[in-house]
């Protein structure tokens, strides 16, 4: 590391400090080799992400298994994380590579921030995440796909937004629900029939938990909760007071209740045909 | 045919630290203090959109004086260093030391090798879990380290500034009490007595109790919060903006005759 500030840190240009990597540093950038083959089955897989809009913002959860293969990884793994006060990002895919993106991609937002004095727009902190993306479609190519959930509070718009990507870098903007990985197909089912604009905070958490437990019922990559083991999915909130992960006695509480609830309905609440819903 | 005057070495240095005293005397003064709660950033400063104090890190805050666009230069170069030693270590291991090492190196290097020395003196801050642990080292333009304790004054009257700050400062003053003290003496020169308003200040503390980012600004609402009595009652001859970059690469930031 340098011991003092070569030409190119005190050159003034761009706020961006993986633009800032790509010249100074390209050894901590992700690698970019191609060797043709498939590599997907070297490193842990990352599962299911769920977010959901509410009246407040927006709420963001993941469950907390790894897998590879048939085998279960990691099971206390997290894949939500705060990507600065006001953003939240979820991953599913090739844990490793994606675990590293967030890193970038939170030192990216903090660094624009100091250097401008101002953090980033809802919408230029979405597309700075497909340019992130964007320099691992290689990597993507030979089975390392990485691919996050972004959610965040829009303090410009006074309401809470989700974007997700494909490995291309595709940025793709998400109206109320969106989820992400293996089990994101049940997930969304499940969000389908229980989402609503109006929820508060408490009943957005309970909706993307239930999200959750269905993903989990049906997809064996993606975990319940583990209430022998107190390994609850992790569920962050972002409102105009900013980003708050859900502290552990407050999981606790809305996990067993759904969980009782699932021993009297195992396939879980009743959304009502016809009427007002 | 005319030959080059000689010009001794020990000359040459001597006028290249003239000229850049010279520059950083025409500025206004910066201080940086500690408090209870951890260390306070007070610039006189009227513009909104360019600052004379910065996060850099976690627990680090940069301010200086002097001109400008060498300041902000040295102020983005550090927020990169310490990013990207964040990034390649963990974040607690970046550090203000580390950090002022990189600039005195880099002030020196400009010193000795280019004609024109940086006008620019700059504080580097670290707040630590207690007060034993903060840190502020002063760079001067020639890459000198001082390693402070309590407070320091940067800028055109920092002579006077010190002084009074001396008799005023104290160990475990609230933030309040170290705001109205270092605005007291901003305002105070040998000469005369203002009194700053909120609107003319540029305020910033790295806050022991924050969680991980321990920077903030304070608002010029919180600032007036904290000086009641510091009403623009006495229209301010000085207080037109001082740090806009001039039209010539020549003017310095601020009126020639401020300096103290």
């Amino acid at each position: 590391m340098e011991k003092s500030l070569s030409s190119a840190y005190l050159r003034v240009s761009g706020s961006s400090f993986a633009a800032f990597l790509a010249e100074e540093a390209t050894d901590l950038l992700p690698p970019t080799v191609a060797s043709g083959t498939d590599l997907s089955s070297l490193a842990p897989h990352a599962t299911t992400i769920v977010a959901a809009t509410f009246s407040d913002g927006v709420v963001i959860a993941g469950d907390r298994r790894a897998t590879m293969g048939n085998v279960i990884a990691q099971r206390d793994i997290e894949k939500v994380f705060a990507a600065d006060d006001h953003t939240g990002v979820g991953i599913a895919g090739s844990a490793g590579i994606a675990v590293e993106l967030v890193r970038l991609y939170q030192v990216e937002l903090e660094h624009y921030e100091k250097i401008e004095g101002t953090p980033l727009s809802m919408d230029g902190k979405a597309n700075r995440l497909a340019t992130l993306l964007r320099g691992n479609l290689g990597l993507a190519m030979q089975g390392l796909a990485a691919v996050p959930l972004l959610a965040g509070y829009d303090t410009a718009r006074n309401r809470g937004r989700i974007f997700s990507y494909d490995v291309t870098g595709g940025r793709y903007e998400e109206l109320d629900f969106h989820a992400i990985g293996s089990g994101s197909y049940f997930a969304r089912g499940s969000l389908k029939k229980l989402f609503d604009p109006r929820h508060d905070r408490e009943a957005a958490v309970a909706t993307v938990l239930q999200a959750l437990y269905d993903a989990a019922d049906d997809d064996s990559a993606t975990g319940g909760p583990d209430l022998s083991r107190r390994i609850f999915p992790v569920v962050a909130v972002i409102t105009a007071d900013g980003f708050e992960r859900v502290d552990e006695g407050e999981m606790s509480r809305a996990v067993e209740a759904m969980v009782a609830e699932r021993h009297t309905r195992p396939d879980g609440p009743l959304a009502p045909v016809g009427g007002d819903a | 045919m005319s030959m080059p005057f000689y010009v001794s070495p020990e000359q040459i240095i001597k006028d290249k630290a003239d000229f850049a005293r010279k520059g950083i005397a025409r500025g206004r003064s910066v201080v940086v203090m500690e408090y209870d709660g951890g260390i306070l950033f007070v610039a006189e400063n009227p513009s909104r959109a360019l600052h004379k104090i910065s996060e850099i890190y976690d627990r680090i805050g940069f301010a200086a004086v002097g001109k400008y666009n060498e300041f902000e230069s040295l102020r983005v170069a550090g927020i990169r260093l310490a990013d990207m030693r964040g990034f390649s270590y963990d974040r607690s291991d970046v550090s203000a030391r580390s950090l002022a090492n990189a600039y005195a190196t880099t002030l020196g290097t400009i010193f000795t090798e280019t004609q024109k020395p940086y006008e620019v003196e700059i504080v580097v801050a670290e707040v630590g879990d207690d007060r034993d642990d903060d840190q502020m080292y002063r760079l001067r333009f020639d890459g000198s380290v001082a390693d402070e304790k309590g407070f320091v004054a940067m800028g055109g009257s920092s002579e006077d500034l010190t002084q009074i700050l001396a008799e005023n400062w104290r160990v475990g003053l609230t933030l309040e009490e170290a705001l109205r003290v270092s605005v007291d003496g901003l305002g105070t020169t040998a000469a005369e007595h203002r009194r700053l308003a909120p609107d003319q200040l540029e305020v910033a503390v790295l806050d022991r109790a924050r969680p991980r980012r321990k920077f903030k600004r304070l608002t010029t609402a919180q600032v007036s919060d904290m000086l009641p009595e510091a009403a623009p009652d006495q229209p301010d001859p000085e207080a037109t903006i001082d740090v806009g970059i001039p039209p010539t690469g020549e003017e310095r930031e601020t009126e020639p005759d401020s300096g103290g």
